[in-house]
């Protein structure tokens, strides 16, 4: 493991067990009231949802590039990440929606374009997880295939919905942006970094294994 | 590349042409798909209202999933696939040959499902011709193009049957939503042209985009 890893471990968790008490000082929202506090761990996840996605489908382009398997695990780790990253999303996402604009779901944009890209990792996890042997490449087709549609979904749906306007209007949501919104953000950040590292490390030694296995075979 | 891609279309066809197997059985299940709508949706010899673009488009995809995965498993089973990447052929030409071959299949299909779903939910889909085809077949297109990949990719995975719908259908989603959406407002009693062309013009984008994503990705993923 990297020097940066252990003090980045211990900082991510400490910040993680102090991040209920931040919250729990922070200004109560004036209409929402206490469900609002949602929001510290439901917009940090989402980025962290958004980023992992990013980041298997730019290792994924550059593991079809170059077939080197490096970036395959990666892939897969952000694979993993964004599926447990986006999870917490849709979960607190509606919780809050309920409070907030009367209803679990809305099918606009932003909700429709996570749901299907959320779905379309669990279906690169499933691949990967159910393909056999060989489906690291198909897997990687499938996310580059999963970023080129997200700008589509999101047009789409947007343009769906302008037509046929949802009757409730839906307030604009208060953004009052304090220190514990940045708290949970970083506190979010570092904790997808360690487990990022983790799970690459794991691949990484499993490949080893593997690599271990095939040449006492030989001999 | 346009022969090869033509060759391979000629060869697909002569196949299916003598066995109709993957023809009779698309065709049937889609009729099966569109029945079994009916019965559910179908209240007082009226459908809901905009159902049957629904219903259209998920009986295309219903069955283009089964057309696909037949198509390369015939491929598979007689392992001529591998004889098709070994062939001195360039692999996107492979790749339009078969996409080729899925969209003939495709359209045949259409073509029976217009009538039958305008006929079992009263729907006026018939009323603009030009816009329905042009909708049904950017959409289409799109379907079957990134289907094809997903499908030839497929043929060495384990539990290929069971993965071309959970990998293809979040995929689609934009084909599924401008598809549905378009035909739905060809149903309209007043075409609005202004809504009618972004929908064609997202299907055409999106057609444009995965064809060319296919073509590259073909290439990296069929060889190993």
């Amino acid at each position: 493991m990297p020097k940066w890893f252990t003090p980045v471990a211990v900082m991510c968790g400490a910040m993680l067990a102090a991040s209920p008490l931040v919250i729990a000082s922070a200004d109560y929202e004036s209409t929402m009231g206490l469900v609002q506090k949602i929001f510290y761990y439901h917009m940090p996840s989402a980025w962290m949802f958004l980023i992992a996605a990013m980041v298997c489908g730019v290792a994924s382009i550059r593991f079809l590039a170059t077939g080197d398997p490096r970036h395959d695990r990666t892939a897969l780790a952000a694979g993993e990440l964004l599926v447990v990253f986006g999870l917490i999303t849709l979960v607190t996402g509606p919780l809050w929606a309920r409070k907030a604009w009367g209803t679990f779901w809305i099918w606009d944009a932003r909700t429709t374009s996570s749901l299907v890209s959320w779905m379309i990792g669990c279906a690169y996890l499933i691949l990967r997880r159910y393909g056999g042997p060989g489906s690291e490449k198909l897997a990687a087709a499938l996310a580059l295939f999963g970023m080129a549609n997200v700008p589509f979904i999101y047009i789409s749906v947007n343009y769906w919905r302008t037509i046929h306007p949802a009757t409730t209007v839906v307030p604009k949501l208060p953004f009052t942006m304090g220190f514990p919104l940045w708290f949970c953000v970083t506190t979010f950040a570092l904790l997808f970094v360690v487990l990022l590292k983790l799970r690459v490390r794991v691949e990484e030694q499993q490949a080893q294994v593997d690599a271990l296995y095939l040449s006492l075979d030989e001999r | 590349m346009m022969r090869v891609a033509w060759l391979i279309l000629r060869k697909d066809l002569t196949v299916e042409v003598r066995s109709r197997e993957i023809a009779y059985t698309t065709l049937f299940f889609a009729v099966s798909c569109v029945l079994v709508f009916a019965f559910a949706l179908v209240r007082e010899g009226r459908g809901p209202e905009d159902g049957a673009a629904g219903i259209l488009w998920i009986a295309v995809m219903f069955a283009g999933n089964l057309a696909l995965g037949r198509t390369f498993e015939r491929e598979r089973q007689s392992e001529t696939l591998r004889a098709l990447l070994l062939a001195p052929a360039s692999r996107p030409a492979v790749y339009v040959g078969k996409l080729l071959g899925i969209l003939v299949l495709l359209f045949g299909t259409e073509l029976l499902l217009v009538p039958l779903v305008a006929l079992l939910f009263q729907a006026r889909l018939l009323a603009h011709p030009f816009w329905l085809i042009a909708i049904m077949t950017t959409g289409t297109v799109g379907f079957a193009a990134v289907g094809t990949l997903f499908a030839a990719m497929l043929v060495r995975a384990r539990s290929r049957d069971v993965l071309l719908p959970v990998l293809l259908y979040p995929i689609t989603v934009p084909v599924i939503i401008a598809g549905v959406r378009g035909t739905a407002t060809l149903l309209q009693p007043e075409l609005e042209t202004g809504i009618i062309r972004f929908w064609f013009a997202l299907l055409v984008t999106f057609d444009v985009v995965f064809v060319t994503l296919a073509l590259w990705t073909f290439e990296a993923v069929m060889t190993d």
